[in-house]
């Protein structure tokens, strides 16, 4: 058992990271904020690194690398809140053309939802297999992530249940880096979270010097590493029960995580200003893909009796 | 990153396999939670057993990484777990590995890996636990003897002991950390008395320890004088690195044990009931995935277990209270039944996030040591 990260695999996370911090930093995050709209160079950036065509193989013009390495870039595309329709681009290559290049941009339908579908030159049915929107069938929503334009078409769609799960399927693939996202954003709020309360002053000392606030802290660590464990192996063994697992507590962690970095930021926590409430509603985002939560419980409540 | 068994794992996952099928059916049942002295000559049965097989070792010499498939296939085939050797074999025994003298690891590591000798943990005092530098039970020098007057409590297994880890105060002069020295007491020493407390679970496994004018060796003491405060800190990082581990793959067993009961007794047509059981499954799946990447980060960079154990522990206790209460809901009135094994489990899963450090403790651990977080006033 080797389950720790090669040093290819520790320099492909380092690499994606570096990429985005020169690409997509935090002012581009905030311009990308007050001017939504796909940043087009970027996403032919991403291509050309080898973002959508990592798990395509090396003879067709792809990285040839697999779901772990996938997971480790979508990991880094979670903690930078890197916007746009990643993980359906990311799926497309190989049978879209451009996508694998960063030239088109991949949208799907999931759960009722398409993501970015004013922007995209290509709609998948997705996750859900639903039919394609026809034109005039799918609504604009206001939507919550200022960063994820949203539109809502008729249906939502058979969710993930047991008998639709099978392992290599695109669908549960999305499901697994879907995860990996979340667990990004976990890891990252507990960064924030942190070095906040090392900063900030309260009665004379720092904030992370309160029990209280040390505490939220712990528990964030707590979940993002529980995350963690069940993301790896979920992406080395692709089987349905561990990708469910992985969806449950890297969820979890985003969500609960998010919140407990808000409370520690305070008042500043509650502004618009603070990155925190993007890191928040992509979450929110995140959780509603790829069925419901209720179906991965099942899923597991299931392989019990198996 | 791979989670596959390595030739050489395989092997040995493939042997050990073949001795638990024919060495378990001849091993008699593990006798009753209120029968130490049974129990005692039970769990030191199958060490023997073990020790004779050439596993006995397990724990303390193979790799981190052989020590899970013994933990994994053990539990799998219903084997017991550690039992009354716990303290011998997880935290005292490594401790004396690691820092003893020759003549100490040739005294204390044979007997416990044979199964002839039991040991407890002196550690805690009744105005020492959470605080556990506040300790007050005294040794003096006397001659080539330290002699230690005071008390302990909460030790687990001590009627049945033969050992005890103690930790005593050897400069009451010195700052809190510094005057400690840990020191290897015979429990039938002259002075000793040991006074079973009964637990919430209506057992007596764990007793107060009064020490009255105790006469024990120096040559008993592991480290140095007044450096016991270090040494002990050797004894926690094993006790909550991966001494727990073994325990998630059962709490996994009691998993599929319970979907199946809910299954027979109507119980499984609840959803909501139905999707904790699911819920439990991801947590203690993800349980053992993390007890995999910390060994296998360990062992890739030559490390012991460090603060990672508080990560593990503090998550794993909640779950594992969690599980019971679940089998509770599973079982309905039976669960008020004493003679239904999960309720006595249940009733002791309520220590888990007490004992070895409570999860505020380890909270705080947590965020001081790994996340830097400054140390509060
Ligand atoms: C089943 C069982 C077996 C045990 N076996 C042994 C054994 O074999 N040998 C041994 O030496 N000990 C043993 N212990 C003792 C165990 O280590 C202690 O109970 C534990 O460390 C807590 O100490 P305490 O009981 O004194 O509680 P206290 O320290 O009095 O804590 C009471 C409450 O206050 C909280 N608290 C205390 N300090 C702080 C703080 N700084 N910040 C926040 N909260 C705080 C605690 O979290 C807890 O909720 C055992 C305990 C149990 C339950």
């Amino acid at each position: 058992m080797r389950f720790h990260l090669t040093d290819d695999q520790r320099a492909l996370r380092d690499g994606v990271r570096q990429l985005l911090a020169r690409r997509f930093d935090r002012e581009a995050l905030w311009a990308a904020v007050a001017a939504p709209g796909l940043d087009r160079a970027l996403w032919r950036a991403l291509g050309e690194a080898g973002f959508f065509a990592l798990r395509l193989p090396e003879a067709d013009g792809g990285v040839g690398l697999g779901l772990p390495e996938a997971v480790l870039a979508f990991e880094e595309a979670g903690r930078a809140l890197l916007p746009g329709p990643l993980i359906a681009t990311h799926l497309a290559a190989g049978s879209v053309p451009g996508a694998a290049t960063g030239e088109a941009v991949v949208t799907a339908v999931d759960g009722g939802l398409v993501e970015w579908l004013a922007e995209a030159d290509v709609v998948h049915g997705g996750a859900d297999r639903a039919p394609l929107p026809r034109p005039g069938e799918a609504v604009p929503l206001r939507s919550v992530d200022p960063l994820t334009p949203l539109h809502r078409v008729p249906g939502p769609g058979p969710g993930l249940g047991p008998d639709r799960a099978r392992a290599g399927d695109p669908a549960l693939v999305a499901v697994l880096l879907t995860a990996a996202e979340q667990l990004g954003t976990a890891t990252r709020v507990c960064e924030l979270a942190v070095q906040h309360a090392r900063t900030r002053e309260q009665f004379g000392q720092p904030i992370g010097a309160f029990q209280a606030v040390k505490h939220l802290c712990a528990d964030m660590l707590v979940r993002a590493e529980v995350a963690r464990a069940a993301v790896y192996a979920a992406a080395v063994t692709a089987g349905p029960a561990d990708i469910a697992t992985a969806r449950l507590l890297a969820g979890e962690a985003a969500l609960r995580s998010t919140r407990d970095c808000l409370q520690v930021h305070g008042g500043m926590g509650f502004t618009w200003e603070s990155e925190v409430h993007l890191h928040l509603k992509r979450a929110w985002v995140r959780a509603r893909r790829g069925g419901d939560v209720t179906d991965s419980e099942e899923l597991l409540a299931a392989d019990l009796v198996a | 990153m791979d989670l596959a068994d390595t030739p050489e794992e395989r092997e040995f996952r493939a042997r050990l396999r073949e001795w638990l099928a024919e060495a378990l059916p001849a091993l008699p049942p593990r006798p009753a939670p209120d029968d130490w002295p049974g129990r005692r000559a039970h769990d030191l049965g199958w060490q023997r057993m073990l020790y004779d097989a050439g596993y006995a070792h397990v724990h303390w010499e193979a790799s981190a990484s052989i020590r899970l498939i013994f933990l994994e296939e053990t539990e799998r085939a219903g084997a017991p777990y550690v039992g009354a050797n716990f303290v011998g074999l997880l935290h005292a025994g490594p401790t004396i590995a690691a820092e003893g003298t020759a003549g100490q690891r040739a005294r204390w590591l044979e007997p416990i890996l044979r199964g002839e000798e039991v040991w407890c943990q002196g550690f805690s005092e009744p105005g020492a636990g959470s605080d556990l530098a506040a300790l007050r039970t005294r040794a003096w020098r006397d001659g080539d003897d330290y002699v230690v007057s005071g008390s302990k409590i909460w030790t687990s297994h001590a009627e049945v002991a033969d050992w005890c880890e103690l930790l005593v105060r050897t400069d009451p002069s010195a700052p809190k950390h510094r005057g400690i020295t840990w020191l290897a007491m015979p429990m039938d020493a002259p002075g000793v008395t040991v006074r079973p407390l009964r637990t919430l679970a209506g057992s007596a496994e764990f007793a107060e320890v009064f020490l009255d004018e105790v006469r024990v060796p120096a040559a008993h003491r592991v480290g140095d004088e007044n450096d016991g405060w270090r040494v002990t800190m050797v004894t926690l990082s094993f006790e909550r690195g991966t001494a727990f581990a073994g325990e998630v793959v059962a709490c996994r067993r009691v998993l599929g044990e319970l979907a199946r009961t809910a299954r027979e007794n109507g119980r499984w047509d609840d959803p909501a009931l139905r999707r904790r059981l699911g819920r439990l499954n991801a947590e203690f799946r993800a349980l053992w995935r993390l007890t995999q990447w910390n060994v296998s980060a360990a062992e890739a960079s030559g490390g012991v277990p460090g603060v990672g154990g508080s990560v593990f522990k503090l998550r794993y206790s909640h779950a594992r209270q969690e599980l019971y209460d679940t089998a509770a809901d599973v079982l309905g009135p039976d669960s008020l039944d004493l003679d239904r094994p999960w309720t006595l489990d249940r009733l002791s899963s309520l220590s888990y996030t007490i004992a070895a450090g409570t999860s505020q403790i380890q909270r705080t651990i947590v965020a001081e040591r790994i996340l830097g977080l400054p140390k509060g006033r």
